[in-house]
């Protein structure tokens, strides 16, 4: 049947049958869109980094640098081992620590702590930083990651939670015992 | 027998497909296009069938769950009737897939076919080249050990220097925070159904348009295309020399596939299994990762890179690779197909085949990365230290002790981050060493804070002993003169 104008009714019903579905189409797709995003609305909300204790300060003898490991606070039940973090901890003297990443800052490979040499070295692409954590050769274009921390009782406890980028390393203030 | 054709005919009366597919297998095909050098794009389709087939036997075992991956391919591995055989067959499917793939693409270059009006199936192969390396790289993700890990750690250092969205782009990649159970499901969602379900469509789309617009017909020098009478000339051709594609010239693309299959058998066979390597335990850092063996050349790339080029290049390199790639048949879609008549086509090939082979070569010695353990594990020649003073010999031990040998080698054994120290004497004065061990420079770490006085001395000791016999070490000139117009008068000889 056609209506004045050339208007078929089943076009009609064809149009409001396409505009429907779209509109279906649209109330669903939010949802997975929020999904498929979800790891990075937690991120910017509530955030992933959390204060964690690496244990007592007592593993941390003046003027050494050691090898800590932490259980990450993000952590799913079936992550393994792979939520297990290290990280390097330099005390420097009384209340003063640092606090690095393992990661290379060039590409995130473990760096390995050489006391003799008082050298962090990558093995990947030949990364050299100072026992500061500052740049001393190779490819990585700026020092070492350092995470927050803060001395509690006879604890360290040290901010962590999220793989370091240069973007969040900008936001971080490695300072200690002010910030606590 | 009769039965059997009954049945078909039954089943043909009511999906009535028989008639094109018998259309299908037979459509005529340019005689000299039955070649050897035709074979391989068949034979990348074979391959995949095969990965298809172990991947699902593979999924039937291994758990996607970052705590148990390793121990399931451990027990694929070891425990499971000729789960080792499966893992092979599909490690080794996958390497072997890469190479065919890549040298289909060569091939079809090198003839020309990407030319009017087979552009869109240069365009869909470009995607399956592209999905390919996906599988490659997720499917190691998936062999999930040291080398996934810290692989998965590249990729998310490279997405995190991406301008404004990095940090997000590493949560989205990695699904949480940090590298763990998230990042291995999404992989494994990626390299079980996102990924082989584009490529099961692109394929569709690739073989459908093969099937349309004919098989490239054997490019002949001085018989370039043109958009006005290709058509007609091919139409032309098969007429004249074709020949049924069943059978008359499936049984090489028939007889390749066999023998591809044969290999990656005889290799699965042979070599094994692929890994996996140490357990996915990022406090284990004694770890040396290595990619595997078709992104060693990226691995190169990536180490010989000068800073300042790096993240430039890693950005937006493999972008614009891509679009040298989608451009190609539109910028050249008409014109000489024969390789014969194109140098450019075969320096191109020749410079990306020379410098894919020179920078995987590269990195299986991996020259830029220490060796962590020379210090201790790489003496020191023995003949650098005979007839040598004390100082000297405790220089030798400050070199050993401050990990120099990591970065320097000695009568080939060490490191090749720096130069190597057998005849730096020669090149280097006293003083030249003194400042080059203090302050370090050109790529090698300042060593001022961390050697005293004497151990610099001694240090600088040894390594003034190392010139070839019968060479004389390097001498600051002015001093040299110095020297000798003080020593003139006393014939004293200072030091």
């Amino acid at each position: 049947m056609n209506l004045p104008g050339g208007i078929s009714r089943r076009g009609v019903f064809l149009k409001l049958a396409v505009f429907f579905n779209a509109v279906v189409g649209i109330i669903l797709a939010v949802p997975i869109v929020r999904y498929i995003f979800s790891p990075m609305i937690r991120q910017r909300r509530p955030g992933y980094a959390s204060w964690i204790s690496l244990g007592s300060l007592n593993n941390f003898p003046a003027g050494e640098t050691r090898l800590a490991t932490y259980r990450n606070p993000v952590v799913n039940p079936w992550d393994g081992v792979t939520a297990d973090i290290a990280c390097w901890v330099r005390h420097v003297d009384a209340d003063n620590f640092q606090v690095f990443a393992i990661n290379c800052a060039h590409l995130w490979c473990p760096v390995r702590w050489f006391p003799q040499s008082s050298l962090f070295m990558c093995p990947c692409h030949g990364g050299v930083y100072y026992a500061d954590g500052s740049r001393a050769a190779g490819p990585p274009e700026r020092g070492l990651f350092q995470y927050s921390y803060k001395v509690e009782g006879d604890s360290l406890f040290i901010k962590a939670g999220e793989m370091p980028t240069p973007t969040l390393a900008a936001n971080i203030k490695p300072g200690g015992p002010r910030c606590a | 027998m009769r039965l059997i054709a009954n049945i078909a005919d039954w089943f043909d009366r009511r999906v009535q497909l028989g008639g094109p597919i018998r259309e299908t297998l037979e459509h005529p095909v340019p005689r000299q296009a039955a070649s050897w050098f035709y074979v391989f794009g068949s034979a990348a389709l074979t391959v995949f069938v095969l990965q298809i087939v172990t991947g699902i036997l593979l999924a039937t075992v291994y758990v996607p769950a970052a705590g148990q991956a390793w121990d399931s391919l451990q027990v694929l591995n070891r425990e499971v009737t000729l789960g080792w055989f499966i893992r092979a067959l599909h490690g080794w499917g996958s390497n072997f897939m890469v190479a065919i793939v890549f040298i289909h693409m060569v091939q079809v270059f090198l003839f020309g076919a990407f030319k009017f009006p087979r552009e869109l199936t240069w365009l869909a192969g470009v995607f399956l080249l592209l999905m390919t390396l996906g599988m490659a790289f997720s499917g190691q993700v998936l062999r999930f050990d040291q080398d996934a890990y810290w692989g998965l750690g590249i990729g998310a250092a490279v997405s995190s220097r991406i301008p404004l969205v990095g940090p997000w782009l590493v949560s989205f990649l990695l699904g949480g925070p940090i590298i763990a159970g998230a990042t291995l499901s999404r992989f494994f969602a990626l390299h079980v159904f996102v990924i082989p379900g584009i490529l099961i469509a692109i394929v569709g789309l690739h073989v459908l348009l093969v099937l349309k617009l004919g098989i490239n017909e054997w490019p002949r020098p001085g018989r370039p295309v043109s958009r006005e009478t290709y058509l007609r000339e091919y139409r032309e051709l098969t007429r004249k020399e074709g020949e049924p594609f069943v059978p008359d010239a499936v049984w090489k693309d028939v007889v390749f596939s066999g023998f591809i299959l044969l290999s990656i058998a005889a290799c699965a066979l042979y070599f094994g299994p692929i890994g996996p390597g140490g357990q996915p335990n990022p406090t284990i850092i004694q770890t040396v990762p290595r990619p595997d063996f078709f992104f060693l050349w990226l691995y190169a790339v990536l180490s010989l890179l000068p800073s300042s080029l790096e993240t430039p290049a890693m950005l937006i390199g493999p972008a614009i690779a891509v679009l040298v790639l989608l451009a190609l048949p539109f910028v050249s879609g008409e014109g000489e197909k024969s390789w014969r008549r194109r140098p450019m086509a075969v320096l191109i090939v020749m410079l990306g085949v020379v410098a894919f082979g020179t920078l995987t070569d590269v990195a299986r010695d991996a020259p830029w990365s220490p060796v962590m353990d020379a210090w201790s594990g790489e003496p020191i020649p023995a003949k650098y230290l005979t007839k040598r003073t004390a100082l000297e010999r405790q220089g030798a031990l400050v070199f050993q002790a401050k990990q120099c040998h990591n970065c320097h080698a000695l009568d080939g054994k060490g490191g090749q981050r720096g130069p190597a120290l057998d005849a730096v004497a020669v090149r280097l004065t006293h003083d030249q060493l003194i400042r080059q061990v203090i302050q370090g420079g050109g790529n090698m770490p300042a060593y001022g804070k961390n050697l005293n006085p004497a151990e610099t001395n001694a240090l600088v000791g040894f390594l003034e002993t190392l010139h070839p016999a019968g060479q004389a070490p390097a001498q600051d000139a002015s001093r040299r003169h110095t020297h000798e117009t003080n020593a003139a008068p006393s014939s004293s000889t200072p030091r």
